[in-house]
């Protein structure tokens, strides 16, 4: 599949998100914020970083680049949409995916491994894992509580579209544990975690490649 | 004419405010023992060209709700507006 890899000024996992997708076997471009079309791409990665410093709130700006004109066309047409860490706060921002990410209970950054729990597979990202499978993957952010009102959080829950939840350890005191939701379609995921910064051994972890290999025929 | 218009942008009530709680704690400490609690936001001053100052508020409250204010997580409040430059 075509996979195109977003850059917003402040974007510091792309690298990661273009290694990890490439060695999944697709062919991989960046796309500048600055662009107004996506290159024809299957897929569309928002990366995790600070997309402009994350000034204001982290995605508020960013969410507004030229780009995602072409990203919400993208998403409404069904396209496949995974949002990684700010990429999950800029697609809350753009209401592309309902909530938002508040500033970490603990307010401290953090930055370790958590476990997180596959509550969803019926989307192209998740279709390789079982339901229920736990996956050791690392989160780095200040602001990753995943907050919503209680008619959304219980829409979620009932729709089956809370997609990772953490196991044990909530890093960020996310309201049931969210570590990860779906859209109404399901083609767009947005989570907190770094799947691409677990996607080989030598990174510690490979839970995360099995996003990278994207549903057959999806 | 030009408008100085203040904008508040807070925790919505309700909501878990981490920094406001930190802040009520550090207070604490410091042995102000009468703070219930603290909430903290963010304030915006804005120098806005505009017709009048109802228009002055009305195009600040359109900007709150597109880009200042998360919807989800957040109220505001526009505070009065000021015309610029006069006596």
């Amino acid at each position: 599949m075509k996979v195109a890899v977003v850059r917003f000024p402040g974007s510091n996992c792309d690298a990661d998100a273009w290694h990890a997708a490439r060695d999944a076997g697709h062919a991989v471009e960046y796309v500048w914020h600055r662009s107004t079309a996506l290159g024809g791409a299957d897929v569309v990665v928002l990366p995790g970083g600070f997309a402009y410093g994350d000034y204001l709130r982290a995605g508020a700006i960013a969410r507004f680049s030229p780009v995602m004109k072409a990203v919400e066309a993208h998403a409404k047409a069904g396209g496949l949409l995974l949002g990684i860490c700010n990429g999950f706060q800029v697609l809350c921002e753009a209401g592309i995916l309902p909530g938002a990410l508040a500033r970490n209970a603990g307010l401290s950054f953090v930055c370790r491994w958590v476990t997180v729990r596959v509550e969803a597979t019926d989307t192209p990202f998740t279709a390789r894992y079982r339901r229920g499978q736990e996956l050791r993957v690392p989160v780095a952010h200040g602001e990753g509580r995943y907050v919503a009102d209680d008619a959304t959080l219980d829409r979620l829950e009932r729709e089956g579209r809370v997609v990772f939840r953490y196991a044990g350890d909530n890093p960020n005191g996310a309201l049931r544990d969210i570590a990860g939701i779906t859209n109404e379609g399901r083609n767009v995921v947005g989570m907190m975690p770094h799947p691409e910064r677990a996607a080989e051994a030598l990174l510690g972890s490979a839970d995360g490649a099995a996003m990278f290999a994207l549903a057959a025929g999806a | 004419m030009r408008y100085r218009v203040g904008v508040r942008i807070m925790p919505r009530q309700g909501i878990l405010d981490p920094q406001g709680q930190a802040v009520a704690h550090a207070l604490a400490s410091l042995g102000f023992d009468g703070v219930a609690a603290a909430r903290v936001g963010r304030s915006i001053e804005l120098a806005v060209d505009a017709s009048g100052e109802a228009d002055a508020r009305a195009q600040a409250k359109r900007m709150c709700e597109r880009l200042l204010a998360n919807p989800v997580t957040e109220d505001f409040v526009v505070d009065a507006a000021e015309a610029e430059g006069v006596a």
